[in-house]
């Protein structure tokens, strides 16, 4: 607010950015890049099938949303990556409380998960197809797989890095198990809890990508591998325009939830 | 002698290190009444800390007695209240939140001796910052409380105030004086500074390293409120510090295996 009021004041070139509203400068480059690119297709500088214009871009995806095609591919998205997500967060979260509760648990578990870790996921699709064959369950299985890793290799480091000398502390006020689980071990590791959530949350919409383009009839990912057989170039940008709005809100929804959670935090905030 | 909250005798404690053993704590007795404010002073590595660990239970492996209204300290527990140099807050929970910590502030009678003791402590108007928000003296007042909520037999303060500066330590004294008057809490302090420990303390421990042992027990015949100005407590002082001085020499004939 005051950085407008100087701006108000005296800057006229050098300032010229604290003139528009802080909310929009973020969108600043990315409608600069349409602006040239809408130009450009204008006047015929790249050919519509390998860079369709913004406008017609805009206008399939209104048709797509009329005939309800979009609706359709995007719900079982959707259901896809949120089980996914849900089932693979939840186990990360509850082996990454016992590894990073328990000496037992860490020595048992942990070195076995740590290699599962290393393997590249993607290697495992034929696996999966063999065994579980095309259809949901091994999706939903390769995308619980993905999300799983970040919240529990997160979760197991936030619980380690919880300082001792308040663990002190609960010893002395006779802290029950519970009480040192949910009043001091789970707020205390939930700045990595969340980070792990986040992360977790990019990797399964990654692969249900993947999954979406090895044999299905419906999702966002079927639609632009099916686009694409037909050379619709615009709506594979629509599809992929989707991810990112999708995407981006589902990531802004977990940082809501830093932002609420993690008030009390005392760290550079730049 | 049936009045003794706190009785220690023949406690010696021993620490491995990779050279062999170092002797922290050798034929250490103190008896302590019940809301007797006991300062201990010493230099550092002269197992005043260490002393203070057992006594809450925070530190095992000794040998001799150690008993807390008669019974055997059998680890940490909220019989004994601790005020660690740093005030170890919760960051995550207000100020209110901090010194109810595993207590319901949902319970009328939690909140009420919570209510009271922002009063007790000067916090009023902060009960819903943060830690990060407080000051070190602010925050060390919260631990404070947190601890006096849990009505400990004895507040176990290791040096509290060490970390202040001058003005906020002698007014943080006059709380925990302030305290003690009002809820008869026994107090065992232990500190490196000699006004604090005449200022403060009923009966003055002194205790000198290598081994870790209680060289001296001075009362201290003053009523509160002390001036530190005046010639009686100067004259204290100077008791006390007497009691360092004697001791430099042979510091080394004892520690000479280390």
């Amino acid at each position: 607010m005051s950085e407008q009021a100087v701006g108000t004041n005296k800057g006229h070139d050098r300032d010229w950015l604290s003139r528009i509203p802080k909310g929009i400068h973020g969108w600043l480059v990315p409608l600069a890049i349409v602006a040239v690119w809408e130009a450009a297709a204008a006047l015929d500088l790249i050919s519509a099938a390998t860079l369709p214009a913004p406008s017609i871009i805009i206008g399939q995806f209104f048709s797509l949303i009329a005939s309800g095609e979009l609706f359709e591919h995007l719900g079982i998205s959707a259901y896809r990556a949120g089980l996914g997500f849900l089932l693979g967060a939840a186990a990360g979260l509850l082996l990454g409380l016992s590894t990073g509760l328990g000496k037992l648990a860490e020595r048992t578990l942990d070195p076995s998960l740590q290699m599962l870790r290393t393997i590249p996921l993607l290697s495992l699709i034929p696996l999966f197809i063999l065994w579980f064959g095309v259809g949901e369950f091994s999706k939903i299985l390769m995308i619980g797989l993905g999300a799983f890793f970040p919240v529990y290799v997160n979760t197991f480091l936030g619980i380690r890095n919880v300082d001792s000398k308040l663990i002190e502390v609960s010893r002395i006020f006779q802290y029950s198990r519970w009480q040192l689980l949910g009043k001091m071990i789970i707020p205390a590791a939930l700045p990595n809890i969340l980070l792990g959530l986040r992360l977790s949350l990019g990797v399964a919409w990654l692969v249900l990508v993947v999954a979406e383009m090895m044999g299905t009839s419906a999702g966002v990912g079927y639609m632009i591998q099916d686009a694409r057989a037909y050379s619709q170039t615009d709506k594979v940008f629509v599809g992929i325009s989707i991810f990112a709005i999708v995407g981006k809100l589902s990531d802004s929804a977990v940082r809501l939830l830093e932002k609420r959670w993690l008030r009390w935090r005392d760290t550079f905030k730049g | 002698m049936a009045t003794e909250m706190l009785t220690i005798d023949n406690l010696n404690k021993t620490f491995a290190v990779p050279s062999g053993d170092v002797v922290a704590l050798h034929n250490i007795g103190l008896k302590v009444k019940k809301g007797e404010f006991i300062t201990i002073i010493g230099p550092s590595g002269c197992g005043k800390s260490t002393l203070l660990k057992i006594v809450a239970g925070l530190d095992t492996g000794y040998s001799g007695t150690v008993l807390l209204n008669g019974k055997e300290i059998e680890g940490p527990s909220i019989e004994k209240g601790f005020i660690f140099q740093e005030p170890r807050l919760f960051p995550w929970m207000t100020v209110e939140g901090n010194i109810a910590a595993n207590l319901s502030l949902k319970n009328p009678e939690v909140r009420k001796k919570v209510d009271e003791l922002i009063e007790l402590v000067r916090l009023k108007g902060f009960e819903k910052s943060y830690p990060r928000e407080l000051s070190g003296g602010m925050a060390q007042r919260v631990s404070i409380a947190r601890a006096l909520l849990r009505n400990p037999d004895v507040l176990l303060l290791d040096e509290p105030f060490g970390a202040l500066d001058a003005f906020t330590r002698s007014h943080l004294q006059e709380v925990l004086l302030d305290i003690w008057q009002t809820n008869k809490t026994t107090m065992l302090f232990v500190t490196h500074d000699l006004d604090e420990a005449v200022f403060l303390g009923e009966r003055v421990v002194i205790m000198n390293p290598r081994p870790g042992h209680i060289r001296n027990i001075l009362p201290i015949d003053l009523p509160f409120p002390r001036k530190r100005t005046g010639s009686a407590f100067q004259e204290l002082r100077r008791l006390v510090l007497n009691e360092f001085e004697k001791v430099e020499e042979p510091l080394f004939e004892i520690g000479a295996g280390i």
